[in-house]
């Protein structure tokens, strides 16, 4: 039959000679044939292997294993091991032959059903046959010895309570001469060790851990031996499975570990390992070693025979030894740094599983002293490595340069190398970062545009590249155009204003951006449009071509843009200021929260240490950039929720939408939603909230209530110079302030509110109220509280009453400082509700009034 | 412990598969199509571990057939590199400078062998000639039911005649 399957020319054919046999099989399986079920179970058998469902033929096999003769059953048992497996129902059927089987008095059949049990018992046959597979470890016969000790392997996996059966019989074992025995016999151990701690404890008495090494040593020393040779070396197998269990019992144990120094250290020493045979036994040992508890002269062994490996022409050991030196890091660190230098000429070898266990080994590698030297290796192969492992090299240098950089400016070197290189590879988050990181350095800003925007020229493919570069250059253009802060080691270069529109128009144009980089290219020239005046024509041209984009969100800002470029001059350069310092320590903080641990799946090792570049969630910081905008609408909880917890502010959700749902509205209607953050009493302790309306970029509210936080200082210090540097039309800090006369801001027959004006120099928006209140009555008030509301475009805080008893009789009074600020200064007076509550006699009073008799020009 | 073992030619045909873990039917053809595409791809210069779905799986090739088989992460490569090696050279010493024909027309009679080294994913017996010794006894126990079987069904063909 299968001289006629292999003549078939197409599959075709073969199905239907396929076809035909099993017909004809059915048929036999119908009429229940005797004489011919082997065959037909043989060539069930081949069908199934060429893939076709045999199904039908499983009762066959059964009736096959149930006959007497031995033919029949090891044909019946090869199919059943074939054709099913544990998960069958059916196989429960077979419980019963198999516990005949294994009390039959032929031992090849014994053989068998231990064989078939072996390979696919469920945990109930196991449990039913245990018993039978226990007696018959002690068989005179070692073949069946053998074969019942990977049994009972079988049968403790799958139970693992019945282990403790097997203690005895398997220590028994352990005393054997022949090979076979003994190494099923050291295997059965070995996992019963694993499953056990019983077991475990048993086995590390010194009687039976000296009778293994004694074993080992025996095996060590043994003559020639033909039967077990290979490679000169007798039974390798039995040195690796006795240095397995050696391994298993010596973890954790130091006294345990103590008994097989010597032996080790023999192995160690005196195995050739110019075959695949002796260096499979050097790869156990160093195994063990690194494993069992520490010993000095051991461990540097271990690493010397690693280094000899890693050094070695064939592949097989260079890998194997790659990973082992993963497990040796953890141990001894030193040691391995040696070797730093060949390891890395194994990032760069052909074959692809070396350099990805080497790359892995190099990243683990990486500390303050040689980070320098290590990446600049890294980004030199990162040039000409291949597409596959670009991915993968570039998220491990951003991670490593973002870990171990010594200073900002070799940051921010390395990272524009890696993304005009691979910046198709960078991730998102990586890139994010990397503004954060910028606009902290406030420094290296003139450098870093300049750096960027010669990158840009020559790599304009590489995505994120052009989105940091078009994001610096709308921030700072003007420090590129003028050159601002130009250190030392820079070329000079001159850019005039119009060079750095080029480069937006050309990201905006090219036919590789992507939605978020026309987005962001947008935003950017809006900036220059209000920092180059000159090219605010030209900047407007550009941005009107998109307006009938066909994508939303880019419509939308060429509109909006468009209309503050053209009719709002007087606003378009608040809105741009200069973005806030962003928080470095919230950001990292927050991201690390946000984002799920990372396992680097390919090391498999169970190391602590930091594997790989964090993947990036929800990205918050989109919302803070400014960035998305061709995912859906982020719901503004999420927003929400991080700038609260960025900022400490509680915001009241409707006035700050994140991003793209609100309708352009031109005008100052836009503002004053914006404005309106934080209505009435923004109980806010630190910082002058009162210039918070200089500081605004058109979506990212973020910006005001950057002003309002309790930001740190750092931050506020500078956001202040840079509003005293940019705002251009801030009028002239007055020093005191003309006089206010005071009022009364309310009378009533009890009660007296008297106001005091006074403005702190510099801010002619804020007003600093002293407010007085005198009781006119003949009693006494407690628990005076004053409150007041303001409209939306005042903002007002309120300090701490001195008390809140009022004297009567205008025996003293109860002050309270009040701050307004004004941000319709000159064209609207202040208004303010009030409400006044005390207790009079226990009887609570509530005295409310409207105060409209604010002076003009407050 | 060994999960599978995994004969592939070099065409991609299966000549041999032997699961010591349940995969199901399903599962069976999926492995084996993925596990077919990685190898037979991968050129002869590079290693012989392939790093897979979290387990590692360690060929080698003879001849048109690749040797497959599938370990755990804890496993020891090159053991399993010389328990290949092993297997090829009892099947060589049984069916007398084994080819790749000799496993297709006498499948059986390689799993037979590979049950005597394998067993629940571990090695069973690392002596070549015993093994040889106990498939040479089983062989003749077949033959011997064989010519009894024959020798009865003469004697009732006579009989009845």
């Amino acid at each position: 039959m299968i001289r006629s399957i292999r003549a078939c020319k197409t599959a075709a054919e073969e199905r239907a000679v396929v076809r035909k046999e099993c017909a004809a099989i059915r048929a036999a399986i119908n009429e229940n044939d005797q004489d011919y079920r082997h065959r037909n179970l043989a060539k069930l058998m081949f069908i199934h292997m060429l893939g076709y469902p045999t199904h039908f033929g499983q009762m066959e096999c059964l009736k096959s294993i149930a006959s007497a003769g031995f033919p029949e059953k090891r044909i019946g048992y090869l199919g059943l091991m074939l054709l099913l497996d544990e998960r069958q129902e059916v196989l429960m059927l077979v419980t019963n032959s198999l516990k005949q089987d294994l009390n039959h008095t032929n031992q090849y059949i014994v053989g068998l059903a231990l064989c078939a049990l072996g390979n696919i018992c469920s945990a109930e046959m196991a449990r039913d046959l245990a018993p039978e597979v226990e007696r018959l470890l002690q068989f005179r016969d070692p073949n069946i010895r053998k074969k019942a000790a990977l049994c009972s392997i079988r049968i403790i996996k799958k139970v693992p309570d019945l282990a403790e059966n097997f203690i005895n019989p398997a220590a028994a074992l352990l005393k054997e001469k022949h090979h076979g025995v003994l190494i099923t016999g050291i295997q059965l151990v070995t996992d019963i060790c694993k499953v056990s701690t019983e077991a475990l404890e048993f086995f590390r008495k010194p009687k039976c851990l000296d009778g293994l090494v004694k074993t080992l040593r025996d095996v060590v020393n043994s003559p020639y031996a033909p039967e077990y040779d290979i490679a000169g070396i007798t039974d390798p197998f039995l040195h690796i499975r006795l240095l397995k269990l050696l391994h298993v019992l010596g973890q954790g144990d130091a006294d345990a570990s103590d008994c097989m120094n010597d032996i080790l250290a023999q192995v160690a020493t005196k195995t050739e390992s110019n075959k695949n045979a002796g260096n499979a036994i050097l790869y156990e040992c160093v195994e063990t070693i690194m494993s069992i508890e520490d010993n000095g002269g051991l461990r540097v062994l271990a690493i010397n025979i690693l280094g000899r490996f890693l050094s070695n022409r064939d592949n097989n050991i260079r890998y194997v030894a790659l990973n082992m030196l993963m497990k040796a890091i953890t141990v001894d660190a030193q040691a391995v740094q040696r070797h730093r230098a060949t390891i890395l000429e194994c990032v760069k070898d052909l074959d692809a599983s070396i350099r990805k266990r080497a790359l892995e080994l190099v990243y683990l590698l990486v500390n303050e002293s040689n980070v320098k030297p290590l990446t600049k290796e890294l980004i030199d192969y990162l040039e000409i490595s291949d597409q596959e492992f670009k991915g993968d090299l570039t998220a491990k240098i951003c991670s490593m340069v973002e870990k171990f950089s010594p200073d900002k400016i070799w940051y921010i070197d390395q990272m524009l190398k890696v993304l005009s290189e691979a910046g198709n590879f960078v991730k998102d988050e990586v890139w994010h970062a990397l503004i954060v990181v910028i606009s902290n350095a406030s420094d290296l800003h003139g450098y870093t545009v300049r750096a960027l925007y010669r990158a840009v020229q020559t790599s304009i493919e590489q995505e994120s590249l052009v989105r940091v570069a078009i994001w610096c250059i709308g921030e700072y253009g003007d420090m590129l155009v003028n050159n601002v802060g130009v250190l030392n080691i820079e070329d000079p270069i001159t850019v005039t204003e119009s060079d750095a529109v080029d480069v937006v128009e050309i990201a905006i144009k090219h036919h590789s951006s992507d939605i978020t980089t026309k987005a962001m290219a947008m935003v950017a020239l809006l900036k220059l449009s209000s920092r180059f005046p000159s090219c605010s024509e030209r900047i407007r041209d550009i941005i009107v071509q998109n307006k009938g984009s066909l994508v939303l969100e880019l419509q939308q800002r060429s509109i909006e843009f468009n209309s503050i470029v053209e009719k709002h001059q007087n606003i378009r350069s608040t809105l741009v200021e200069r973005m806030p310092v962003l928080d470095e320590a919230t950001f990292s903080g927050r991201r690390a929260g946000s984002l799920p641990a990372t396992v680097s799946t390919s090391s498999g090792t169970s190391l602590n240490l930091p594997n790989g570049v964090a993947k990036p969630a929800a990205a918050p910081l989109v919302d803070l950039l400014d960035l998305s905008s061709d995912d859906a609408p982020v719901p503004s909880s999420s927003g929400n929720d991080f700038l609260q917890d960025l900022l400490g502010v509680d915001v009241s959700p409707a006035s700050v939408q994140p991003g793209t749902s609100q309708a352009p509205k031109a005008g100052t209607d836009v503002l004053l939603d914006l404005l309106s953050i934080g209505s009435p009493p923004v109980q806010n302790n630190s910082t002058p909230s009162d210039i918070l309306s200089s500081s605004q970029d058109n979506k990212s509210s973020v910006a005001i209530l950057d002003g309002l936080s309790p930001a740190p200082s750092g931050g506020a210090a500078s956001m202040i110079d840079l509003l005293d540097g940019f705002v251009p039309n801030s009028p002239k800090p007055e020093d005191n302030g003309p006089a206010y006369p005071s009022i009364v801001a309310f009378e009533s027959s009890s009660l007296i509110l008297t106001f005091n004006f006074s403005k702190p120099p510099g801010n002619p928006q804020t007003t600093l109220i002293q407010a007085t209140f005198t009781n006119l009555s003949p009693n006494v008030y407690t628990d005076f509280v004053f409150q007041a509301a303001v409209p939306k475009f005042l903002q007002l805080h309120l300090d701490p009453a001195s008390g809140n008893t009022l004297p009567a009789s205008g025996n003293g009074s109860i002050t309270q400082t009040l701050r307004v600020t004004n941000s319709q200064h000159g064209k609207k007076p202040l208004v303010m509700r009030t409400r006044i509550a005390y207790k009079l006699n226990n009887r609570d009073v509530l005295e409310e009034g409207q105060i409209n008799n604010f002076p003009r020009d407050l | 412990m060994i999960h599978f073992v995994l004969l592939i030619s070099r065409q991609g045909k299966v000549r041999l598969t032997k699961w010591y873990s349940p995969y199901t039917q399903k599962e069976r053809s999926k492995v084996i199509r993925e596990l077919s595409g990685v190898i037979l791809t991968r050129g002869p210069k590079l290693c012989n571990f392939v790093e897979w779905r979290g387990y590692k799986v360690v060929y080698k090739r003879y001849a048109s057939l690749y040797f497959c088989m599938c370990i755990d992460q804890e496993d020891n490569e090159l053991e399993i590199l010389e328990i290949i090696h092993h297997y090829v050279e009892i099947l060589d010493r049984y069916f007398g400078s084994v080819c790749e024909l000799d496993l297709i027309f006498n499948f059986h009679k390689a799993y037979y062998i590979l049950d005597e080294i394998l067993i629940a994913g571990e090695l069973q017996e690392s002596s070549k000639k015993t093994v040889a010794r106990l498939i040479a006894a089983q062989d003749s126990l077949v033959e011997t039911a064989k010519e009894q079987a024959s020798s009865i069904s003469n004697i009732i063909a006579q009989a009845t005649k």
